[in-house]
């Protein structure tokens, strides 16, 4: 085999070498430069998931295995019955078949695994739809009807506003009303948060998706929906919550040793009008109500190894048939939530070893 | 005996450069959504990941191409390192190129999350959910994506260096032009 002899090259002088090699530089430098910049590193100042995801851990400590924030919770599993009424709406395959599998998380909003069950008015509710077809619906709702402030961005000022003062190791007291002084989008949550109270059981509340999808039919028309799922198995209102810092747990394992728990899924269509990228607005007024079916738990896990232990609750996981809203907020918890399952799953075996109760 | 050729086969360069473009990118919009909690973030994803199953499927048509067609020699003057890194580096871009769509793929299985190419097309899991493997496979899938990109600098510094400083035809065996 021979070699293709090189061409005749009449040598380089020093200048023009010296400038071709600091041409290659600057390509190089410059390709790399901005790469540097996309992945902002050149940019410090960006909102990144492990800036928010940070941020949490500021305030509620490191507690590994535990995901970032809602760290407090308990597994449940069920499946969910479609009614007639979403089918027009959606071609999603769990409006559509009779029953579909579900595992679902229960918790407090809180990062700090050891939060009293009292300390706060709000709890959440994730929910897994698997479809027969390997798609899958996955939300994460709240006891509240609207989120405190409408982007990542204010989200992110609302944490600051929480981080402990490095000299006391509490919250600034001033720094909380300081930030609802300059957002008043916050204003229909705490008109809200002022009437809520802790509630004794996971079972008495309805919680709510907050952020607007949409709902594809099979000939491709969309409608703006909230989701709502309503508790059917409604104890006397205003009940008080129970003593100790761990009465949800055990109230829902009690409540499923009786029988299963139903909720109904109600989407909420938007009028026109409605925000459907500002998830600190209410929808007011009348609205059309699908009742899409019937949520029903019969067992429950502790998370420690329950099945709910490693889903990642990211609410851009969805199936063909409901689709994601311009709401900012979307992007964010899927690109945080991102980030916390990856610093939580490496960290996987020290749940077993956390106690099992609430630290004082 | 055939005598050597002087450019790669136009079916190799035609992979080269149409790869080198969505490498490029890929590399671009994973670094971009991995440092963004904007739309953008969703967006790049939905885009990353049929992109990324475009390039497995291109990089298997390619080592066939290359195991099939003849290879342009290196210059016989060029210094033995030289001719070494070069091995080694295009090398280590077939492997990164196979492992990182791979990669990605398994860790989307390890998460116990549906691998969807868009709102309805799903590939069938690579592996089956396990946590502590999703977090190997992440953490691969990030430091092997800043090794092919810095191996793309390599390369990108060496194909001008030889078609600027060398000026030994080996830039031209791939762009196909005469000097």
């Amino acid at each position: 085999m021979v070699d293709h002899s090189p061409p005749p090259r009449p040598a380089l002088s020093t200048a023009s070498l010296l400038a071709r090699l600091t041409a290659i530089g600057i390509v190089v430098a410059g390709v790399a430069a901005a790469f540097a910049y996309v992945n902002g590193s050149l940019d410090p100042q960006r909102l990144r998931p492990k800036t928010l995801v940070n941020a949490l851990e500021t305030n509620n400590g490191v507690h590994p295995g535990f995901r970032r924030n809602h760290a407090k919770g308990v597994c449940v599993a069920g499946y969910f019955e479609s009614s007639p009424e979403a089918r027009a709406y959606s071609r999603a395959q769990v409006f559509n078949e009779a029953k579909t599998p579900v595992v679902g998380r229960f918790a407090l909003p809180s990062g700090n695994p050891y939060a009293p069950d009292s300390s706060v008015p709000i709890r959440s509710f994730a929910v897994q739809f698997s479809q027969a077809n390997g798609q899958q619906w996955r939300t994460g709702m709240n006891s509240m009807p609207v989120f405190p402030v409408g982007t990542p961005e204010a989200f992110y000022q609302l944490l600051k506003a929480g981080a402990p003062d490095p000299a006391t190791g509490k919250p600034n007291p001033a720094s909380m009303p300081a930030f609802f002084a300059v957002h008043p989008e916050a204003a229909p949550f705490l008109a809200w948060v002022k009437t809520a109270k802790p509630s004794a059981s996971y079972a008495t509340e309805t919680y709510n998706g907050i952020n607007a999808f949409y709902l594809v039919s099979a000939d491709g028309e969309r409608h703006a929906v909230r989701w709502t799922v309503v508790p059917q198995s409604q104890d006397a209102t205003g009940a008080a919550p129970a003593d100790g810092a761990d009465f949800l747990e055990k109230d829902l394992v009690q409540r499923l040793a009786a029988g299963p728990l139903r909720w109904q899924l109600n989407m909420t269509l938007a009028n026109p009008g409605d925000p459907l990228d500002d998830a600190s607005k209410p929808w007011t007024g009348d609205h059309k109500v699908l009742n899409a079916g019937a949520l029903v738990l019969d067992s429950s896990q502790p998370q420690a190894d329950g099945d709910c232990r490693d889903i990642n609750f990211d609410p851009l996981i969805l199936p063909s048939g409901i689709e994601a809203s311009h709401d900012p907020l979307l992007a964010a918890r899927s690109a945080a939530y991102a980030s916390s399952y990856l610093r939580r799953a490496s960290e996987v075996s020290p749940l077993h070893s956390a106690p099992q109760e609430s630290k004082p | 005996m055939n005598a050597s050729p002087q450019f790669f086969a136009p079916l190799a360069r035609l992979l080269h450069w149409l790869m080198a473009l969505l490498v490029i990118a890929m590399l671009f919009i994973g670094a971009g959504l991995a440092a963004s909690v904007s739309q953008r973030h969703a967006w790049l994803i939905d885009l990353h990941k049929p992109l990324g199953i475009a390039i497995l499927a291109l990089v298997v048509v390619r080592l066939v191409v290359r195991f099939s067609t003849q290879q342009p020699p290196l210059p016989s003057d060029l210094p033995l390192w030289q001719v070494l890194a070069a091995k080694a580096s295009h090398l280590m871009l077939y492997g990164l190129m196979l492992v990182l769509p791979l990669l990605g793929w398994a860790m989307i299985s390890a998460a116990g999350d549906p691998v969807m190419l868009s709102s309805s097309v799903r590939l069938p899991a690579l592996v089956g959910a396990d946590a502590p493997l999703f977090a190997i496979l992440r953490k691969a899938h990030g430091y092997l994506a800043y090794l092919l990109f810095l191996t793309v600098l390599v390369h990108l510094a060496a194909a001008l260096f030889h078609g600027l400083i060398r000026r030994d035809g080996v830039l031209q065996s791939m762009t196909g032009t005469r000097h």
